[in-house]
C-alpha cells in the first residue's frame, strides 16, 4: 500500500484492507438499481469482455471472473470482501453493460414443491 | 426461482435452486455456533452497509456527517446436490437492524429460532417477527452447559407458542443435533403445504 507521496506506508499493508471508503468504489452510489437478493445467482456472459469497458474498476472485473460459474450475491460479497450493498451497485453496472445476468429468486414467499423438500430432508439426513 | 432448473442456452450453465433458512434468536443464543456447525465451508461473513437513511433508531444524535456502519452477517452453505443448495443466514442480533431482517426474510423457506432458557425473553422478538409475517419457523432450545434443563412443555408455555410450531432440544455446537432442527423445519414447511414429507 502506497501513501500519496508514493513511498510505502509502514502502517498500511495488504492486511490493512482497502483504505478507501467502500462507497468510493461505487462513486458514492448507495442504492443499487435493483435489490438483488442475497441468494440471487450471478452468472457472467460467456463472451463477457470486461477489459473493453475502461470505466470499470478492478472489482467489477473480479466479479465477472468469479461469476464464470453461477454464484450467489452473498458469496460474491465474501469473495471480494466487500459489503453486500457495494456489490449490488457494482452488479447493477455489470448488468447494464450486459456482462452478467442476475437470476433473482421468485418474488413473494417461495414455495418449493414437495420433491425439493424431500430432497432437502434426505440430503440433511445424510450429513 | 423456478422449481425446475433454468437452462441457459447462451452459457450452457444452469442455475441451481438456493433455499434460504434464517437462524434467529437473541444475542448469544448460539446462532453463529449453529451456522458454523452446519456449514460445509468455514462460515462466511458478509457485511451490509447501513447508511443513516436506514438507521431509524440508532443514536446518531450530534453526528452531523452522513455516516455508514456495517453489520456483519454470518452465513453458511449446505450443498444437497449440484442443483440444490441451502444457505443459512444468521440474523443480526440488535433490534435496530430489523430492516435488514426484511431483506433476509424475503423469499426465505423458514427460520430456526434459537432459545436460551437462561434468557428466554431474548427470543420473543424473533418469534413475533416470524409469526406476524407468516414465515414458518421452529424453535431450537439450545442446551447450554450448566443451564437448568426445563421441559419442552414449560418452555412452550413460557413462549406462548402455537401448538403446531415444532420445538426441540438441541446443542448448537453439534452438527448432528443442528441438522435435526433443520429437518424439523423443512418437515414443518412441507406439512404447512399440506404435503408432508414421508418419514
Amino acid at each position: 500500500m502506497w501513501a500519496e507521496s508514493g513511498v510505502p506506508h509502514e502502517w498500511l499493508d495488504d492486511d490493512a484492507g482497502p483504505v478507501v471508503r467502500p462507497y468510493t468504489l461505487t462513486g458514492g452510489r448507495v442504492r443499487a438499481t435493483s435489490g438483488f437478493d442475497l441468494v440471487a445467482y450471478v452468472l457472467a456472459d460467456r463472451n463477457a469482455q470486461p477489459a473493453v469497458h475502461l470505466d470499470l474498476h478492478p472489482e467489477h472485473r473480479r466479479l465477472v471472473a468469479l461469476a464464470a460459474r453461477p454464484v450467489p450475491v452473498a458469496e460474491l460479497a465474501t469473495g471480494l470482501d466487500l459489503a453486500v450493498g457495494v456489490v449490488r451497485v457494482l452488479l447493477g453496472d455489470l448488468v447494464d453493460r450486459g456482462l452478467v445476468t442476475v437470476h433473482q429468486p421468485s418474488a413473494g414467499p417461495y414455495l418449493p414443491d414437495n420433491d425439493i423438500l424431500k430432497a432437502v430432508v434426505s440430503g440433511l439426513r445424510a450429513l | 426461482m423456478d422449481s425446475v432448473r433454468s437452462e441457459l442456452p447462451r452459457t450452457g450453465a444452469h442455475i441451481p435452486i438456493a433455499l434460504k433458512i434464517l437462524i434467529a434468536g437473541g444475542f448469544g443464543a448460539g446462532k453463529t455456533t449453529l451456522v458454523s456447525a452446519l456449514s460445509e465451508v468455514r462460515p462466511l461473513q458478509t457485511e451490509e452497509m447501513l447508511t443513516d437513511a436506514g438507521i431509524g433508531t440508532d443514536d446518531l444524535a450530534g453526528v452531523e456527517a452522513k455516516s455508514t456502519t456495517t453489520v456483519a452477517m454470518d452465513f453458511g452453505r449446505i450443498t444437497i446436490n449440484e442443483d440444490l443448495l441451502v444457505y443459512l443466514f444468521g440474523t443480526p442480533g440488535q433490534d435496530r437492524f430489523w430492516f435488514l431482517w426484511d431483506e433476509l426474510a424475503f423469499g426465505a423457506l423458514g427460520a430456526v429460532v434459537l432459545a436460551d432458557t437462561r434468557r428466554l425473553a431474548d427470543c420473543f422478538p424473533s418469534i413475533g417477527y416470524f409469526e406476524q409475517r407468516g414465515i414458518p419457523f421452529v424453535v431450537g432450545v439450545n442446551c447450554f452447559d450448566g443451564a437448568r434443563r426445563f421441559s419442552l412443555e414449560t418452555v412452550r408455555e413460557a413462549l406462548d407458542l402455537d401448538a403446531d410450531v415444532p420445538m426441540l432440544l438441541c446443542d448448537a455446537r453439534e452438527r448432528q443435533s443442528g441438522k435435526q432442527v433443520l429437518i424439523a423445519l423443512v418437515e414443518h414447511v412441507a406439512r404447512q403445504h399440506g404435503e408432508p414429507v414421508p418419514a
